[in-house]
């Protein structure tokens, strides 16, 4: 386990330092570089730019920058935003609990949801419900999630009145009944992409695992239904399925990004597009070590978490 | 063992098994008394299976007629939750391959304790106490540790093994054991038989063996009935059966069995043709395969009483 663990530590080290390369290239590589803000901008004298490039250290070769850019971001040091000289680290992090939050709510909502559905839809297969969810969840993968977005805005924010139409807290209201009203709908926006994708997973696994001769062994002891369904049958499609969790990781990232925008929830989401209309270097390259941190880590305790449930699968070192 | 006095264990009549069109069990008859093996033999795909499934009403997506009265309870006409009470408590079943019949993410000691559980009112120490001493039973050395171990961990005789443990737990009147030592090497073959013989005797169940091979009917079952595209063709005590068979598919099954004195060079005689095919005949089923056909073969034969107790469905025999 040890063992495994840290092999799967390095190779995560060196996935995050492949991704920090390409994103450090992509960002100097980019029309007018990590300045072009102040390039193109024509109040902005020569001496200006001459003098900023200084200042951020953007006169010395590209691989010195990046070494120290990598080397900060390890040691803690972030650096600091081309505009207003805020830390990014602090930038950053203030944000990433409001995006955990959406995350992690609307990725356990779409999991029980999208396995209750999955099930009972293996279960009752061709039945008029088996049909509905699929269709239903059809129409959910082929619409992109900002459009749901700005549907829910306009019926229940604006039309109906039930749900604020974005941020986090009312002004002047920071009770938990006002969190969780401005939870709800940008949670059910993003939960429903997973839930449909949950769902038809869920429902191919577990007509698998129903066929399988094990589940027969299961009824013939003459044990419940459900406990053949749930500890038997369950238990075993679900396996795959939490390392699809992990894989699903950067959809779930896209998705908070594009939710966090259409209901201006200050995550890290909505801090990405700002500074990405500003082009601020440091903090956008801050977010996406961030983000792929999240995906990796994420990935690893999805394969830990199958390791400790599946007694075939050995923690191996490869 | 099947003297008129006893009242059987198991009377089936006319069971008829169809999957959609395809009648897979066209109306069979047998009984089997308390204590008694039958076994029940026939090439493969001629309903052995299906006939023990549908007693266990394990079948899904199949239509079932007939009765089958055990112990005077008709099974094919109790609801759902009174036949669950009846599985694995009067009528067990052990299936054909060890290797995919045990769950492979619950301990094998917990799969009995399960089977325990579900029809006796005792406590989970008390189970597990049974379980362990059900292991040894059947042959499994250090039981204590064997429980907890997994299927994956166990060879697939030991696997068997805790089949048979499973079925036997709640001490069922009537064993079905469909092929039961098919997929296992040839001496663990030998070893399983020999531990089922056993415990069937000490327990006095009745038996259905199902098999395809001959030299495990001859040394185990008390009497045989040959099953052929879904119905029986013949029926008899086993050595009777053995001695003088009637029916020319049970002579043509009887000669392929190999010899220990024929030669190597000397191939082992078959059946020409093949089972393909033979619900849809109108007349008797074997008679395009069959030597001795005649044109009395174009009207089904019934199976009718020519020696005591020995049954045949032949219209040319004595
Ligand atoms: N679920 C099912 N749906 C449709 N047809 C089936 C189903 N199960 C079995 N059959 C058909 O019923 C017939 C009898 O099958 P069964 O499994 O009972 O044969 P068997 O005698 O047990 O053969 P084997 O020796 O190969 O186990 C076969 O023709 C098979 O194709
Ligand atoms: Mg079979």
């Amino acid at each position: 386990m040890a063992r495994f663990l840290i092999n799967r530590l390095l190779q995560s080290a060196v996935l995050l330092f492949g991704v920090s390369i390409v994103g450090f290239a992509l960002m100097h590589l980019a029309p007018g570089g990590p300045l072009a803000i102040y390039t193109l901008n024509p109040t902005v004298t020569a001496q200006d730019i001459e003098r900023i490039k200084v200042l951020f250290g953007l006169d010395q070769p590209v691989y010195v920058q990046y070494f120290k850019w990598a080397g900060g971001l390890v040691s803690g040091n972030w650096g600091y935003s081309f505009f207003g000289g805020q830390q990014v680290r602090e930038i950053v992090l203030d944000r990433l609990p409001a995006t955990f939050l959406l995350m992690g709510t609307s990725l356990a909502l779409a999991l029980v949801i999208g396995v209750a559905i999955g099930t009972l839809a293996a279960v009752r297969r061709n039945s008029v419900f088996d049909y509905a969810t699929a269709i239903g969840a059809m129409i959910a993968l082929s619409l992109p999630t900002f459009w749901f977005g700005l549907l829910a805005i306009f019926f229940f924010a604006q039309t109906l009145g039930w749900f604020p139409a974005g941020g986090m807290v009312s002004i002047g209201d920071g009770s938990l009944l006002d969190r969780l009203h401005h939870l709800v709908l940008p949670v059910v926006v993003l939960a429903l992409v997973l839930v449909a994708q949950w769902s038809r997973y869920t429902r191919s696994s577990m007509i698998d695992i129903l066929d399988q001769d094990f589940v027969r062994t299961a009824r013939a002891k003459g044990i419940s239904p459900s406990r053949v369904l749930v500890n038997h049958g369950l238990r075993a499609a679900l396996v795959p399925l939490v390392a699809l969790a992990g894989l699903q990781l950067p959809l779930l990232v896209g998705g908070a990004l594009v939710t966090e925008t259409v209901f201006s929830w200050p995550g890290m989401g909505l801090l990405f597009i700002s500074v990405l209309s500003t082009r601020d270097y440091p903090v956008l390259m801050a977010i996406l070590m961030v983000g792929a941190v999240v995906v990796v880590l994420g990935n690893l305790l999805a394969d830990i978490v199958v390791a400790l449930v599946d007694p075939r699968v050995k923690l191996h070192d490869e | 063992m099947t003297g008129e006095a006893s009242t059987p264990l198991l009377k089936v009549e006319n069971l008829l098994v169809a999957f959609g069109r395809a009648k897979a069990v066209d109306g069979i008859s047998f009984d089997v008394a308390p204590g008694e093996m039958l076994g029940l033999v026939g090439e493969s795909g001629c309903g052995k299976s299906t006939t023990a499934l549908a007693l266990m009403r394990l079948l899904r997506d199949a239509e079932i007629g007939g009765t089958a009265h055990l112990n005077g309870v008709e099974l094919l006409g109790l609801d759902e939750a009174a036949m669950r009470a009846r599985r694995g408590a009067d009528v067990a079943m052990i299936f054909q391959d060890p290797g995919t019949a045990l769950h492979p993410m619950i301990r094998v000691g917990d799969q009995i304790v399960e089977a325990l559980t579900a029809h006796l009112n005792i406590s989970r120490r008390e189970a597990r106490k049974r379980a362990i001493d059900l292991l040894r039973k059947v042959g499994i050395a250090a039981p204590e540790e064997r429980f907890s171990v997994y299927p994956h961990e166990m060879s697939g005789g030991m696997c068997q093994r805790v089949v048979i443990a499973m079925a036997m737990a709640c001490a069922p009147r009537l064993l079905l054991a469909d092929e039961p030592t098919t997929a296992l090497d040839v001496t663990v073959q030998a070893q399983i038989l020999e531990l089922l013989q056993g415990l069937v005797r000490e327990e006095g169940m009745g038996v259905i063996l199902i098999t395809h091979d001959l030299g495990v009917v001859a040394g185990m079952t008390d009497r045989v009935a040959v099953m052929y595209a879904g119905a029986i063709v013949e029926m008899a005590a086993t050595e009777e059966l053995f001695a003088t068979p009637l029916h020319p598919y049970t002579h043509g099954l009887l000669r392929s069995i190999p010899q220990l004195d024929s030669g190597w060079d000397e191939p082992v005689p078959t059946i020409p043709g093949s089972v393909q095919g033979a619900e849809l005949q109108t007349g008797c089923r074997f008679a395009p395969r069959c030597a001795k056909a005649s044109d009395a073969c174009r009207t089904p034969p019934a199976l009718r009483e020519i020696g005591e107790n020995h049954f045949v469905s032949c219209w040319n025999t004595p």
